[in-house]
């Protein structure tokens, strides 16, 4: 996953304002890197340009070699579905779908409907911990729980990038603590890298990768303590 | 169960309130559709219900009549012009008209009177229950429907009333022939017809052709049409589908009805849309993450259509059970509603196109929608 001069202008006349800057960051395999800053930073902005949710003003993103320039919505949700998943804050799960079908969900939009896709969402359940809560739904789950629902979901259709947005903001340390090691878990492998948007300096030791970005621009990058897995960091402002 | 079916029911029943006000919506807007449609069929049916049971090839009539109840004379003459013709078997002389029926308690009511030769095959009744044709050859002998005992103050076989003072007599019983204007016909002999309307001895309304076994009938036609000067010639095809144009169409009575279903699929449609447009708002969350993980958007539209589908189906069929019901109870009166199957799939496919319409309003939401919230909300 790769970001090249990326700048996103927000709004229209007067009130517009230009939330990145010209960005540069490359996401590699085997890495889980954390974007820090303080709010209005740009940072969701450059996850959800990062995630093809959002199309950059100016400059380039590349998913798996994959421009995203010229892409339209339907395109841009083509490349999502095979190559990114997404962890979000509050978990976005389907209130009214167990933990299974919540998982099965992201093969459903990938067209894999078949008894080998149950399998594949109880192994993603199983991977996360939460092999006994397969039949729960959303509102029988602690926050923690929910978190790992969505991490099962990010993660079952093998995506090459997992992108998480302050995934333990809305959890306490213990649970919080829990989730980053199962995200770093995943980061594990060398095909998949993560890509954490926090301010939460509990998780710091999880990163092999700490990207500090401030009013649109990324002004620093350091490795993280937990290095042994970080390929070479690239990105820079 | 599939799991786009799977989300899009429990989207639809996971607020129970609103899906139990959304199907009584529905229900009502079908029952209401259903009623004027099948008060459209049976108006249809009993406009033509004459011209349908009489056994004619052809029908002459005076030129411009508009409908079976119109009463414009044809002369005698024609009849024997008729007769003249080849390949005509027998042309019946019909006459029909208003007259009053005075019951014995001294009360009136307008009947429309039907008078037809008893020993020629004209336009005689039928679905006898009581008495008979032959009955009707008895001086004063009439028949009569047994829906409008009550309002031709009779319970049956033997009862008495007068017409333009003189006496007739329930001589046979019908079921079933019933009239749209629900005036009450009375069958009876031609000759005491024309006495009861009112008319000349040698005045009829209509002649009811019979062709001749192997001549063509559009070639016996074409010579009448040639031969009868002041009156025209019709299949019953073409008079019946007349009669029905004039009084679906020419009187607005057809459009009111129309008009009655048109207004009950207008506000089924505005109430389902309104519950969608609800849910899907409600559910914006979930919709703008399934576009998020990386759903088309056609797998989200489908989501919203299928709970459009399940609402109509759950509507329908419980509006089905209404409806005959209702088919049921008016069978024996005066303005029965029809069901037939076609009917019954015409309105499925109305309940369906209202609510997928209805879905319409959902999309748009759903297309306007900016996935990028889930990272806000």
């Amino acid at each position: 996953m790769e970001a090249i001069g990326v700048v996103k202008f927000l709004g229209e006349g007067a009130s517009q304002v230009r939330a990145l800057r010209g960005v540069n960051l490359s996401l590699n395999g085997g890495e889980l890197a954390l974007l820090m800053g303080p709010s209005g930073s740009g940072k969701t902005t450059f996850l959800s340009i990062l995630g093809c949710i959002l199309s950059p003003s100016e400059g380039t993103v590349r998913i798996c070699g994959h421009s995203t320039e010229g892409l339209n919505p339907e395109q841009l949700a083509k490349l999502r579905r095979r190559h990114i998943g997404f962890v979000f804050q509050t978990y976005h799960l389907f209130p009214t779908l167990t933990a299974l079908d919540n998982v099965r969900m992201a093969l459903e939009v990938r067209g894999e409907r078949s008894s080998r896709a149950i399998r594949k969402a109880r192994d993603a359940l199983a991977v996360v911990g939460l092999s006994h809560k397969l039949e729960s739904f959303p509102s029988e789950l602690s926050g923690g729980e929910q978190q790992r629902v969505a991490i099962a979901r990010a993660v079952v259709g093998d995506p090459a990038a997992i992108l998480a947005d302050e995934p333990t903001a809305a959890l306490d340390s213990e649970n919080g603590l829990s989730i980053m090691s199962v995200l770093a878990d995943i980061a594990r492998g060398p095909a998949r890298g993560v890509l954490v948007v926090t301010h939460d300096p509990r998780i710091l030791p999880f990163a092999s990768r700490i990207i500090r970005i401030e009013d649109g621009l990324i002004v620093g990058e350091e490795r993280g303590v937990n290095n042994r897995w970080t390929s070479a960091a690239v990105g820079k402002a | 169960m599939p799991l786009i079916l799977k989300l899009a029911g429990r989207n639809l029943f996971h607020d129970r309130l609103r899906f139990i006000a959304t199907i009584i919506g529905i229900v009502f807007s079908i029952v209401l559709v259903t009623v004027q449609l099948g008060l459209f069929v049976s108006f249809e049916r009993t406009v033509s219900t004459m011209i349908d049971h009489a056994p004619a090839d052809l029908w002459i009539m005076r030129f411009g009549t508009k409908c079976f109840e119109d009463p414009s004379l044809l002369d005698e003459g024609e009849r024997f012009r008729a007769l003249s013709i080849k390949g005509v078997a027998d042309a019946v002389p019909v006459v029909i008209g208003f007259a009053a029926w005075r019951m014995k308690d001294g009360g009136t009511t307008p009947v429309f009177v039907i008078g037809s030769d008893l020993k020629a095959v004209g336009l005689l009744p039928w679905n006898l229950v009581a008495g008979s044709i032959d009955a009707l050859s008895i001086p004063d002998a009439v028949a009569v429907d047994q829906s409008y005992f009550g309002r031709l103050g009779s319970t049956g076989l033997g009862d008495t009333a007068e017409i333009r003072d003189q006496r007739v007599q329930v001589r046979a019983v019908t079921k079933g022939i019933r009239s749209f204007t629900t005036t009450p016909f009375v069958f009876t002999a031609i000759e005491r017809a024309r006495s009861y309307i009112g008319i000349a001895r040698n005045k009829a309304t209509y002649l009811l052709v019979h062709v001749a076994p192997g001549a063509d009938v559009g070639s016996v036609r074409k010579r009448l049409q040639e031969t009868l000067t002041k009156a025209e010639v019709l299949t019953p095809a073409e008079f019946s589908a007349r009669s029905r144009s004039f009084w679906l169409f020419g009187t607005g009575a057809g459009a009111a009805l129309f008009a009655g279903a048109l207004l009950g699929m207008i506000v089924g449609t505005v109430i389902v849309a309104q519950t969608l447009y609800s849910s899907t708002k409600d559910h914006l969350n979930e919709f703008a993450t399934l576009r998020a993980i990386g759903s088309s958007g056609l797998y989200i539209h489908t989501v919203i259509i299928i709970q459009a589908l399940l609402s109509a189906v759950i509507g329908f069929c419980i509006a089905a059970v209404i409806g005959m019901i209702i088919v049921v109870a008016t069978a024996t009166s005066a303005l029965p509603v029809y069901m037939t199957p076609t009917l019954t799939t015409i309105i499925f496919l109305l309940t369906v196109a209202m609510c997928v319409i209805s879905a319409i309003s959902a999309i748009v939401q759903v297309m306007r929608m900016d996935p990028a919230m889930v990272f806000t909300r």
